[in-house]
C-alpha cells in the first residue's frame, strides 16, 4: 500500500518537487489536473451549470404546460433561433416537449445531481476526511471528469441536431425510443455510455482509496459518516451501472444497426416491421431500472452524508447511533438492488414475483426510516446554531421525510394501480431530490466553501435564499399531489388539457378545473424558485474575491478532519501527515475545554475521558507514534 | 367513513367492485403517513425551540438515552407488514390469479397503437379467431389468423367499449376481461374510475379483469409515453350500459362486420 501512495503521489518526494507540481501551467494545473480537489471543483462547476440547464428546460415545461400551444414569452425567439423548427415561433409542440422531458430527467440525474453530490463533495472531501494526500487512482480521476465532460457534451449537442433530442423520456423504453424519428436517440445513448464510464471510473477509485489510503488510526467505525455514504455510494455505482451500460449498447446496435434484441415478433412501426423479431421491450425496462433504482440512492446516499456532518457539527454534539447509520446505510446498499421492478408493477406481474418486491421494497424502508430518525434524534441535547447549512439541513429531513412517506403508496402494486405514472409519483420523487438532494447539495455548498476559498458566502443572502427556495420549492411540488390524487397523468405534452374536464364532455373521469388551474400556480412558483436562486449565483461568485476571509483553517470548529488542512488545502493536502485518536464527531466532550476536540487532536491526559459508546474508549492511539 | 377519506384526499368516483379497495389502502397509507409525519414535526419544531444555542448553550455528549424510537420503528415495521400480507398481496392474487370463468364474463380484445385504442369481440360464436403475431401488419391489428373460421364473425371496432351492466346467476355483477396487448409501442390502459392500469406491451397479451358497477361513459387514458400524441390519445371511451342497450349496440356492429365496412 505504502509504495503505491508513494508512487502515485509525488508529496512525499522533496519540497522542492512538491512545489514544482503544484505550481505547473494553467492548463496541467486548472483543465488536465490529476489532483481530486480540482477535479472536484470541476465536477462541481460543471455539474452547477447542468443543474441551472436542467431547470430552464423545466421551467420551459411548465409554461407549456400551464399554456398549452402559445408561444414562450421573452426567450421564444431565442428558442426559434437555436432550435430552428423543432421549436416554430417559439412554442413548444409535442415533440420538444417530450426532448424536453427525457433531457430534463437525464440531465438533473446524470449530468447534475449524482455528479455533484457524488463527484464533485466525494472527490474533494473524501481523501480529506480520510487524511489521504490523493485519491488512490489520480490519472483515472482526470479521465472520469473527461468521460463526463464529453457525455455532457453530446447530450448538449443533440439538442440542436436535425428533430433534436432525445424523446422517449429519461428511461428511453424502446421500441418508442428506437421508432422516434430523430438521431437525438443515438446521442442519447453514445452520451449515456461516457457518462457511465465516467461513473465506473469513479466508482472504483472511491472504493480503492477509502479501502487503501485511510489515515493511521481512521478505522472504519471512525470514518465520518460522510464517508461511509460515499463508499456505498460507489459500490452501487460499481454494480449497477454495468448492466444498463450494456443494455445501452444493445439499444444502440438495434437503433443503428438491425438487431433486434428489445424489439418483439409483429411490430407494426414505420420501419421496424421488417427487422423485429424475438426481442423484448420488457428485458430492456428490467436492464434500466436495475440499475435506475440504485441510482435512486445513489442521489440520496451522499445527502444523507453531508447532512449528518453538518448536523454534528451545528448541533455540538456527537451523531446519536453512529452504528446504526452505518448498519442502515450498508442495509440501503445492499437492498437496493432488490427492489427494482417496483416501477414496473403494472407490466403484467403476477402474485410471486409482485409479492417479492413489494416485500423488499417494504423492508428496505426501515433502514431509511432508522436513518431519518437517528439525524431527528440527534438534534436533543443540541445547543443548536442556525447558520445557513444547518438551515438547509433542517428542511431537508422534513422534505426527505414527505419524500420518503409518499413513497410507501408507490411501493404496494395495489395502490400503484391509481397512482403509477401520475403527478402524485413526480412530486414524491422532486421531494427526494430537489428539496432534499438539493438542499442538502446547497447545506454542503455554504458548508465547504470557506475550505475551499478561503472565504465565507455572505450569511444575509445565504437565509434569504433558503426562505424563498424552501417556500417556492413546496408550492411547486405540493399541489402535484392533489393532481397526482386525481388522476392526472405525467408527460402531457398539454398537461392534460386532453383529459380534462373542460375539454371531455359527458364522460367520467375528466380532470377537474381546479386540479388543471393549479398548473399556472405551479408555473409562477416555478419562475419565483428561479429568481430565489439569483442570490445565491451571486453570492457563489462574488464571495470568491469579496466574501469574508476566515480567520482559521476550521471556521466553524469542526473535528473532521478537513478542517485540519491549511486553507485552501495545498497539492497533497496536509501539511502534517494526520494521526487519528478518535471517531468523527467528538463534539462537546465532558471535561474537554473546548466545545470540539479533533480527530487528529493527540490526547493531553489518555484514558481520562469516557467512553462514548459508539466510538471505542476515546484516545486509544494507534501504533504510529505522532509526529 | 371511506367516502369522507376519500374526499379529503381527493380520490375521484369509483365505479368497479375492488375500486374502493385500492382507495381504502391509499387511504390506511395516508393516516400511517401522516401521523408519522405529524408526530416528527411535533418533536422536531420542540427540538429547534428547546435546544437553540440561546437556550441551550452547552451540548450534552450522550443526548437521547432510551430507546423509544427503537419501538416507533417497530411498530411502523409491524403496520407496514399487516398492510401489505393483509391487503396488499391478497388482493393483487384476486386481481391476477383469480381470473373469473371465461363463459360468464365478457371478453374483449384491446390493442393499442399510436395513438388509438383498438377493440375486438368474440362475435355470435362467443370464440375469438386464432392470432398469431407474425400475422400483424397494418391491416391486420390483432394479427388473426386469416383461415380461421372462428374468427370470421369476430367484430373490431376502434376508441369504443362497450360492456353491459348485468348480474350473473351468482348475484354478482357479470365481470369483463380485458387482453390487452399493443402493435407499435408500449402504451398503458387506464381507466381512472375503475382503478385499473395495465401497460400494453408489444409483443405481449395480458389479461385484466374487473366489475362494473356503475353504468357510465368513463375517459380511457394513456399511462406511458407512447409518442408525440399521447396526450391525445384521448379518444377511447369504455360505455357501461344495459344489457338491451349492448345487445342493440353488438347487433348493429356485427352486421356492419358481417357487411365487411369496419367502423
Amino acid at each position: 500500500m505504502d509504495s503505491a501512495v508513494a508512487h502515485a503521489h509525488p508529496h512525499s518526494h522533496s519540497e522542492a518537487g512538491h512545489a514544482a507540481h503544484a505550481e505547473g501551467g494553467f492548463w496541467s494545473k486548472y483543465i488536465f489536473s490529476t489532483d481530486h480537489k480540482i477535479i472536484g471543483i470541476q465536477y462541481g462547476i460543471t455539474a452547477l451549470f447542468f443543474l441551472l440547464f436542467g431547470f430552464c428546460l423545466m421551467i420551459l415545461m411548465r409554461w407549456q404546460i400551464a399554456h398549452p400551444g402559445q408561444p414562450v414569452p421573452v426567450i421564444g425567439s431565442l428558442l426559434h433561433a437555436v432550435l430552428g423548427d423543432t421549436a416554430p415561433k417559439g412554442t413548444i409542440p409535442p415533440d420538444l416537449y417530450n426532448s424536453f422531458g427525457a433531457m430534463h430527467g437525464t440531465i438533473m440525474v446524470f449530468l447534475a445531481i449524482v455528479p455533484l453530490a457524488f463527484a464533485a463533495f466525494g472527490n474533494y472531501l473524501v481523501p480529506l476526511q480520510i487524511g489521504a494526500p490523493d485519491m488512490a487512482f489520480p490519472r483515472v480521476n482526470m479521465a472520469s471528469y473527461q468521460f463526463y465532460f464529453i457525455g455532457g457534451i453530446i447530450m448538449l449537442v443533440s439538442f440542436i441536431i436535425p428533430n433534436g433530442a432525445a424523446q422517449a423520456g429519461w428511461t428511453s423504453y424502446p421500441p418508442l425510443a428506437l421508432v422516434i424519428q430523430t438521431d437525438g436517440q443515438t446521442f442519447w445513448l453514445i452520451g449515456m455510455v461516457c457518462l457511465i464510464t465516467s461513473s465506473l471510473l469513479g466508482a472504483v477509485n472511491f472504493i480503492a482509496t477509502v479501502i487503501q489510503l485511510r489515515a493511521p488510526g481512521m478505522t472504519w467505525m471512525r470514518l465520518p459518516f460522510f464517508v461511509w455514504a460515499q463508499f456505498v455510494t460507489a459500490f452501487l455505482l460499481l454494480l449497477a451501472f454495468p448492466p444498463l451500460e450494456a443494455a445501452g449498447v444493445l439499444q444502440l446496435m438495434d437503433k443503428v444497426a438491425g438487431t433486434s434484441f428489445f424489439l418483439p415478433t409483429g411490430l407494426s412501426a414505420s420501419g421496424f416491421h421488417a427487422v423485429s423479431g424475438g426481442g423484448s421491450p420488457l428485458l430492456w425496462q428490467h436492464l434500466f431500472w436495475f440499475l435506475a433504482h440504485p441510482e435512486v440512492y445513489v442521489l440520496i446516499l451522499p445527502a444523507m452524508g453531508i447532512v449528518a456532518e453538518i448536523i454534528a457539527n451545528n448541533t455540538r454534539k456527537p451523531i446519536w447511533g453512529y452504528k446504526s447509520l452505518v448498519y442502515a446505510v450498508l442495509s440501503i446498499g445492499f437492498l437496493s438492488f432488490i427492489v427494482w421492478a417496483h416501477h414496473m408493477y403494472l407490466t403484467g406481474m403476477g402474485t410471486y414475483i409482485s409479492s417479492f418486491f413489494q416485500i423488499t421494497t417494504m423492508i428496505i424502508s426501515i433502514p431509511s426510516v432508522i436513518v431519518l430518525t437517528c439525524l431527528f434524534i440527534s438534534l436533543w441535547g443540541g445547543a443548536i446554531r442556525f447558520n445557513t447549512p444547518m438551515l438547509f439541513v433542517m428542511a431537508f429531513l422534513p422534505m426527505f421525510g414527505i419524500g420518503g412517506l409518499t413513497g410507501l403508496p408507490l411501493g404496494l402494486a395495489e395502490a400503484d394501480l391509481h397512482l403509477h405514472d401520475t403527478y402524485y409519483v413526480i412530486a414524491h420523487f422532486h421531494y427526494i431530490v430537489a428539496p432534499g438532494t438539493i438542499f442538502a447539495i446547497f447545506a454542503g455548498l455554504y458548508y465547504w466553501y470557506p475550505k475551499i476559498t478561503g472565504r465565507m458566502m455572505n450569511e444575509f443572502w445565504g437565509k434569504v435564499h433558503f426562505w424563498t427556495s424552501l417556500i417556492f420549492m413546496n408550492l411547486i411540488f405540493q399541489p402535484m399531489f392533489a393532481q397526482g390524487m386525481a388522476g392526472m397523468l405525467r408527460r402531457m405534452a398539454d398537461g392534460g388539457a386532453n383529459y380534462s374536464a373542460a375539454n371531455v364532455k359527458n364522460a367520467i373521469g375528466g380532470l377537474p378545473d381546479k386540479i388543471m388551474g393549479m398548473h399556472r400556480y405551479i408555473l409562477m412558483s416555478a419562475v419565483c424558485l428561479g429568481l430565489a436562486q439569483i442570490p445565491f449565483i451571486i453570492n457563489f461568485f462574488w464571495s470568491i474575491s469579496h466574501g469574508k476571509k476566515v480567520t482559521s483553517d476550521n471556521p466553524w470548529d469542526a473535528t473532521t478532519l478537513e478542517w485540519q488542512t491549511p486553507t485552501p488545502p495545498p497539492h497533497g493536502n496536509f501539511a502534517v501527515a494526520p494521526h487519528v485518536y478518535r471517531g468523527p464527531y467528538e463534539y462537546s466532550v465532558p471535561g474537554h475545554t473546548t466545545d470540539f476536540t479533533p480527530q487528529n487532536e493527540p490526547d493531553e491526559v489518555p484514558s481520562r475521558q469516557p467512553a462514548h459508546p459508539d466510538f471505542g474508549p476515546a484516545g486509544s492511539t494507534p501504533a504510529v507514534q505522532p509526529t | 367513513m371511506g367516502k369522507l377519506f376519500n374526499d379529503i384526499l381527493g380520490l375521484p368516483a369509483v365505479a368497479s367492485e375492488h375500486a374502493q379497495e385500492v382507495d381504502n389502502l391509499i387511504i390506511y397509507l395516508h393516516i400511517l403517513m401522516i401521523v408519522l409525519f405529524v408526530g416528527w414535526m411535533a418533536y422536531f419544531a420542540y427540538v429547534l425551540f428547546r435546544f437553540h444555542r440561546s437556550r441551550n448553550p452547552k451540548a450534552d455528549y450522550v443526548g437521547v438515552k432510551n430507546h423509544a424510537s427503537s419501538y416507533i420503528e417497530g411498530a411502523v415495521a409491524v403496520i407496514e407488514g399487516v398492510l401489505l400480507f393483509g391487503l396488499a398481496i391478497p388482493f393483487w392474487y384476486k386481481a391476477s390469479d383469480k381470473f373469473p370463468p371465461k363463459d360468464q364474463s365478457t371478453q374483449v380484445q384491446v390493442v393499442a397503437q399510436q395513438f388509438n385504442w383498438n377493440f375486438r369481440y368474440p362475435g355470435k360464436d362467443g370464440k375469438f379467431g386464432d392470432q398469431d403475431m407474425r400475422f400483424v401488419s397494418s391491416t391486420n391489428t390483432f394479427g388473426i389468423d386469416p383461415n380461421d373460421p372462428k374468427g370470421k364473425d369476430d367484430i373490431e371496432l376502434q376508441n369504443l367499449l362497450h360492456v353491459p351492466l348485468v348480474k350473473n346467476p351468482d348475484g354478482q355483477f357479470r365481470p369483463v376481461i380485458l387482453y390487452i396487448s399493443s402493435k407499435d409501442v408500449v402504451h398503458s390502459f387506464k381507466i381512472i374510475a375503475l382503478r385499473m392500469t395495465q401497460d400494453a406491451i408489444p409483443g405481449m397479451r395480458i389479461p385484466i379483469w374487473f366489475r362494473p358497477t356503475e353504468k357510465g361513459r368513463y375517459q380511457i387514458n394513456c399511462a406511458q409515453l407512447c409518442g408525440n400524441g399521447h396526450s391525445s390519445m384521448s379518444n377511447g371511451f369504455l360505455i357501461v350500459e344495459s344489457q338491451e342497450d349492448y345487445d342493440k349496440w353488438l347487433a348493429s356492429k356485427a352486421s356492419a362486420a358481417s357487411q365487411g365496412s369496419l367502423e
